[in-house]
Order: C-alpha cells, then structure tokens, then sequence
C-alpha cells in the first residue's frame, strides 16, 4: 500500500463506488476518453464502458440536469464540473430543479455534483473561484471541502450514499501537493458528512477554516506557538452543509476567540454565518472580536502580484491572530 | 382506432377543459390563492400526444398539461388539493399548480423555470437507455422555452446520445404576452430539430386526430433506438398567461379564429358524422365529467390546510437505500424512494386517495 495524493483519493473514491454500486456512474466533459481534466477518471472508461463514463457536450445544464433526472429514477449520478467556475451555467438545475424536489414532492436525488474550485494555480477570475457561499444559502444541498487526502476519499464515498444533492468541492491546489500524500486504508471507509474535526488542540483560539486554508491555518497555529507562545486550536470544518454547530460551539467556549478563515471572498462568506451562530449563541463567552480573514470583495484576479495579495495566507492568518490574541 | 378509445380520447379532452374551467372559477372565488395557468386550446395536444403513451413511458409535463397528466393517470383530487393548497397535496402545500409528479408512475414534476425541465427528460431517458428498456420519455415544452439554452442543450445532448424521447413543443402563439414573431424567426419550431439531426414534424395542435398520427410516428421512431423526435403541435392559447392575464395583445379576429377551431368541437363533429358518439354517450360523458370534477373539488375543499408547525421539516431526504425506479421490487418500502417518506405514505399525484373514483376514471 503506497501513499497516494489527494486526486488519487477522489479517483479511488468514484472507482469504489462505481464497482460497489451499479447506480453510480461519472458524467461531465472530457471524463471519458480523456480521463478528465485534471485526469481524476483516468482509466474509467476501459473499466466501466461509455454507458457508466459519459462524455457530454459543453453543457452544463445538459449535465447537471441529466443528472437529476437519473437520480430521480433510482440512479445515483456523479456530474463533474470541469473547474467549478462553470457551475454557473448549471445553476438553475441545483437551485431549483434539484434542491427544491425532495421538499416539494418528496422524491429524493442523489446526486453529487463535484470540480476543482480554489485558486492558487494561476488561473485568473474563471478557474479559481470558491462558490460554497451560494450554495451554503440554498436549501436542500450539502456542501463538502475536504482538505486532506483521507477526507478526500472518506467524504466523496459518503457524498455518493447520501439521497440528496452534495457540492464536492475539491480544492485543485492540493490535488498532487506531495505532503498531502497519505497512506489509506485498504477497507472501505466513509467519512460522515456534517462532522468537523479538530486538527490542532488548543485553549487561547479557534480557527474555524475548511479546505485549503486549512493548511494554511496550521502553519499559522505553528508559528503562533513557536513565536507566541499561544495554543491555537483549528477546526477543519469538512462540511459547511450541514455545519458541526457542536464542534464549533464546543471548541468556542473553552478557547473564548475565534478567527475564521476562508479563501472566498469577505461579505456574505461562511464566516458571516459562522460569526452570526457565535455572536447570537455565544455572546458571553467572547473575550475579543470575531475575526475574519478571507479574500477581498472582488473576482479572482490573474496576475501573480495580485493574486497573492488576494488569497489568504499564513502571514495573513498571523496577523489577524495576534490582534485578536492581544485582546 | 376503436370507437371505445376515441371516445376515451374524447372523455379526457373534456374533463380536461371542465377541470380547468372549474379551477378558473374556484380562482375568481378567490379560494385558488395563487397564480392559474389554464391550457383551453391545448387539448387535442396534450391528450393526444400522451394517448400514444405505454406502460413504463415517463412523460415530463408543464404548466399547460393538465391532459397528459390526466390521460397518464395523475388524480384529479390530487390536482384540486395542488390548486387549493392542502397540506395532503403532493407538495403538502409546499408549491401549487401542475408542479406535481409521481417517478414510479412515469411522471416528472415540473418547475417554473419552462426548459429546464428537458434536461432532467434526458436523465431519465439516459437511465431507460443504460438500463435497456423499451420504455420512452415524452417531454413538452411551450414555445417560449425554445428559446432557452436548457432547451437547445437538451435536444442536443439527446441527439448525441441517442436518447428515447419525443419532445412535443406546444406552439400556442405567445410566451406571456410576446407573440412568435418576436421570439424567433423560423416558421416552425420542428426546424429546430433539424440542427440538432432530429427528425421533427409540425402539425395542427387541434386536430387530435393528427396529433395521434405525427406522435405516432415520432413514437415509433423513438421506440426504435433510433434517438429523438421533435413533434410542433402548433395550436392557441386562447385565455391569458394566467387568469390575471386578459390576454388584451391578442388580436380579437385571430382569438376568433382559432375559436372555431376549438380542438373539443372540432374532435366532437367527426366523432358525430362518423356515428361513433350519440347524443346518450355525450350526456354520459358529460355527467361523468361532472362527477370527477365535482368529486375532486369536494375532496380538495374537506382536505385540511398545511400545519404551519411543519414549515421548517423537509430540507433533507433520509438515509437508506435507493430503488431503480421501475425495476423489480422498487415500491418495496424499505426504499426511500418506493413511499413520500415526508409522510411515510403513498406518492399521491396518482389517484391513491381515500374515497374510491369510478372505476374507468384515473389510471389506464
């Protein structure tokens, strides 16, 4: 059993479920023949034949729509968005078509709909984006953003049982980041969708992040704790839908600060409801501001410059938690 | 055609247009308290096409369906406790209109955004095609969601796949208040088809009899594996967008017009020259009608409102395994797709209510 990266993950997590399920099969473009974009279905196609392994046209509301109508004959369908970016174009298909179904007629769909989203590669205001903020709005979808490669495989195996509509989002950063690689287990596991994990213990702070940015907080708890002498505990959420209230509260009141940090942009992020649950349930337990550090209220720029000064980082995350620390 | 099913034909052509003219009265009573979609004019269309419909087809209706969804099997109280807002309503109060729909029974429930249900049709065609049946999707759509990507995306990704369905497009001359010469500029939307390498065919919308034969063919073309099928029923919506809609753009020669060609007159006259309905079979017909409708409003009217208590429920569909709708054992209720699982009763688009219809009445 060698250690594979967090793209080998997600493709173990379809390859698994395709051969334990014949109701689940993989359609978006490019997923066939070309194995994907990001080569994420490699070497389905001459596994599971082109009924299973569907190449569509450049559509994604043909994609996404598709997928709703399998899923509500009994299928359990796999729409890959080629970067996420391009889930605008499907947007009615999740919003209305497919959030809506279970509430209004009771017909579950099974769908995950999933892509590379995040930025960090270069790829300007079209193939960087982080669009759990609309999705984390609308009822009736999950939204998922593993950060590791164990969760990776765990959540999108569980994103698949699950009877309702899931956003998996993949961070494509991390897709073949060598320390990221792990080594998985060789039975089947599943990673439960609405539970956080605490990846680093401590008593002065919280961090509340997800995704890629976890990684970024862990660097930054590091550094807290050398330069600082400050304990800072981070909380990967892992699901934003539904959201660990449980861990988040739990870690709050014993640490009493709480900066979050995501990579989509400030107003109207998950950090407004995250701050919105500690402000409203939390009250007497804060001993400073809630923090937030995300990205400005802009697109997605291109240039190297700009698209540093965009993301948050490490040193972003230092400076939020020493003002807050300071309190 | 035997005589017994065009008088079928005939007896759901008006039910249609009487349940329709009942919820249009039950609205200026103020007791429908939303929007009222009506379809007088379609009926050759709707029922027609879903006529040529079998056992196993799946049919993905819209707003101005009321026919298919009757010919197909969908409840009349159903729909009156849909119109009325009733908390036993197949959206338990939840939505309104035609928005209704049972898998297990073949029928896909609509949203308001129209074209974006084609895309789903394709989905469950796909599942049909992977699953080698013989079984066919039969979507509609008006003219006004042929101008929508989700349309075009639909016809094309069917045409790539080779997928069973035969998309009827109801031209009835205007999206809202828009008429067809300011949405497109073909002469018929079956040319659409032609783009996309699909047969298509347009036909008078109100002649039902022609309606059967051009779906006919595109049926069998489909059943075939030979892909999709267009069928332009051109045909007029002789009331407004809604009921709120007097409809005041349309000129008042052209409503006349298509008056006279009332598809429920036009299909009575042939089935009276032809001998095939006597004056007892229209009054039977008639009192049949009467009764259903009746029925269906009385049931609706005795159903109790939503509780509000239960605003919040809903949100997520349970864990538990899944059926392949269709398949061998799919309604055994240990999956949560074979009950409403919100009720943990039967789907109840279909007639599966309490109080017993007449026996020819509801599912064929």
């Amino acid at each position: 059993m060698s250690a594979v990266t967090y793209l080998e993950a997600i493709s173990q997590a379809i390859r698994e479920e395709m051969r334990r399920d014949e109701a689940v099969f993989l359609l978006g473009e490019d997923v066939g023949t070309y194995g994907g974009a990001f080569k994420v279905s490699a070497g389905f196609l001459e596994e599971f034949g082109p009924d299973r392994v569907i190449d569509t046209p450049m559509a994604e509301a043909a994609i996404i729509g598709s997928a709703v109508g399998a899923a509500l004959m009994g299928m359990r369908p796999i729409a890959e968005m080629q970067f996420i970016d391009f889930i605008t174009c499907g947007f009615d298909q999740i919003i209305n078509m497919a959030n809506k179904m279970y509430w209004r007629v009771g017909m579950p769909v099974p769908i995950v709909i999933r892509g590379p989203s995040g930025g960090g590669t270069r790829g300007g205001p079209f193939h960087s984006s982080s669009p759990e903020a609309w999705f984390f709005h609308a009822p009736g979808i999950k939204v998922v953003v593993p950060s590791t490669t164990y969760d990776a495989k765990g959540l999108l195996k569980a994103a698949v049982r699950d009877n309702n509509p899931v956003l998996y989002l993949e961070h494509k950063l991390l897709y073949r980041l060598p320390e990221l690689r792990e080594e998985l287990p060789e039975e089947d596991y599943v990673v439960p969708l609405g539970k956080a994990i605490t990846r680093r213990e401590g008593e002065d702070m919280t961090i509340l992040t997800y995704g890629a940015m976890v990684h970024q907080s862990m660097k930054a708890a590091r550094v807290l704790e050398e330069e600082n002498d400050l304990e800072v505990e981070v909380i990967d959420l892992r699901s934003l839908t539904p959201l660990d209230r449980e861990a988040i509260l739990e870690s709050v009141k014993r640490t009493n600060k709480v900066l979050i940090v995501h990579e989509d942009t400030l107003t109207g992020g998950i950090g407004a409801e995250l701050a919105a649950i500690l402000a409203e349930d939390l009250f007497e337990y804060l001993d400073g501001p809630i923090t937030r550090v995300a990205a400005p209220d802009v697109a997605f720029p291109y240039a190297p410059p700009l698209e540093e000064a965009f993301l948050p980082n490490a040193d972003k995350i230092l400076d939020a938690a020493r003002k807050l620390a300071a309190y | 055609m035997s005589p017994k099913t065009l008088l079928e034909i005939y007896y759901f052509m008006r039910l249609t247009r009487a349940m329709e003219d009942r919820t249009r009265t039950l609205f200026l009573q103020g007791r429908v308290v939303g929007g009222v979609y009506t379809a007088q004019g379609h009926e050759a269309t709707t029922v027609g096409a879903a006529t040529m419909l079998r056992d196993g087809d799946c049919i993905v209706p819209q707003h101005r369906d009321l026919g298919m969804h009757l010919v197909r099997g969908s409840s009349p109280r159903a729909v009156m406790c849909q119109w009325l807002a009733r908390g036993n309503s197949p959206t338990l109060g939840r939505d309104g209109q035609m928005h209704i729909g049972d898998m297990h029974h073949g029928i896909v429930p609509m949203i308001s955004m129209l074209g974006e249900s084609l895309p789903v049709a394709c989905g469950v065609a796909l599942t049909m095609k992977m699953r080698k049946r013989s079984t066919i999707v039969m979507a509609s759509c008006g003219d006004g969601a042929t101008n929508t990507g989700a349309f075009h995306e639909a016809l094309n990704f069917a045409s790539v796949q080779k997928l069973p369905i035969v998309f009827v497009i109801e031209n009835n001359g205007y999206a809202y208040s828009t008429p067809n010469s300011k949405q497109f500029a073909i002469q018929n939307l079956s040319d659409r088809a032609l783009a996309y390498g699909i047969p298509g065919e347009t036909v008078d919308g109100n002649d039902v009899l022609a309606v059967i034969e051009a779906v006919g063919r595109a049926v069998e073309h489909v059943r075939g594996g030979k892909g999709p099928a267009v069928v332009e029923c051109k045909t007029f919506r002789v009331r407004g967008h809604s009921e709120a809609d007097k409809a005041n753009y349309v000129p008042r020669e052209l409503r006349e017009e298509w008056l006279a060609k009332d598809p429920i007159k036009r299909f009575e006259a042939y089935l009276t020259t032809e001998n095939i309905l006597s004056e007892a079979d229209r009054a039977n017909i008639e009192a049949r009608v009467k009764d259903v409708v009746n029925d269906a409003v009385t049931f609706a009217e005795q159903s109790p409102a939503p509780d509000p208590a239960t605003v919040a429920d809903y949100a997520f569909a349970p864990d538990g395994p899944i059926a392949i709708v269709g398949e061998p054992g799919a309604e055994d209720p240990r999956y949560v797709n074979a009950l409403d699982t919100r009720t943990g009763k039967p789907f109840t688009t279909m007639a599966a209510t309490t109080i017993k219809l007449p026996e020819e009445v509801g599912r064929r």
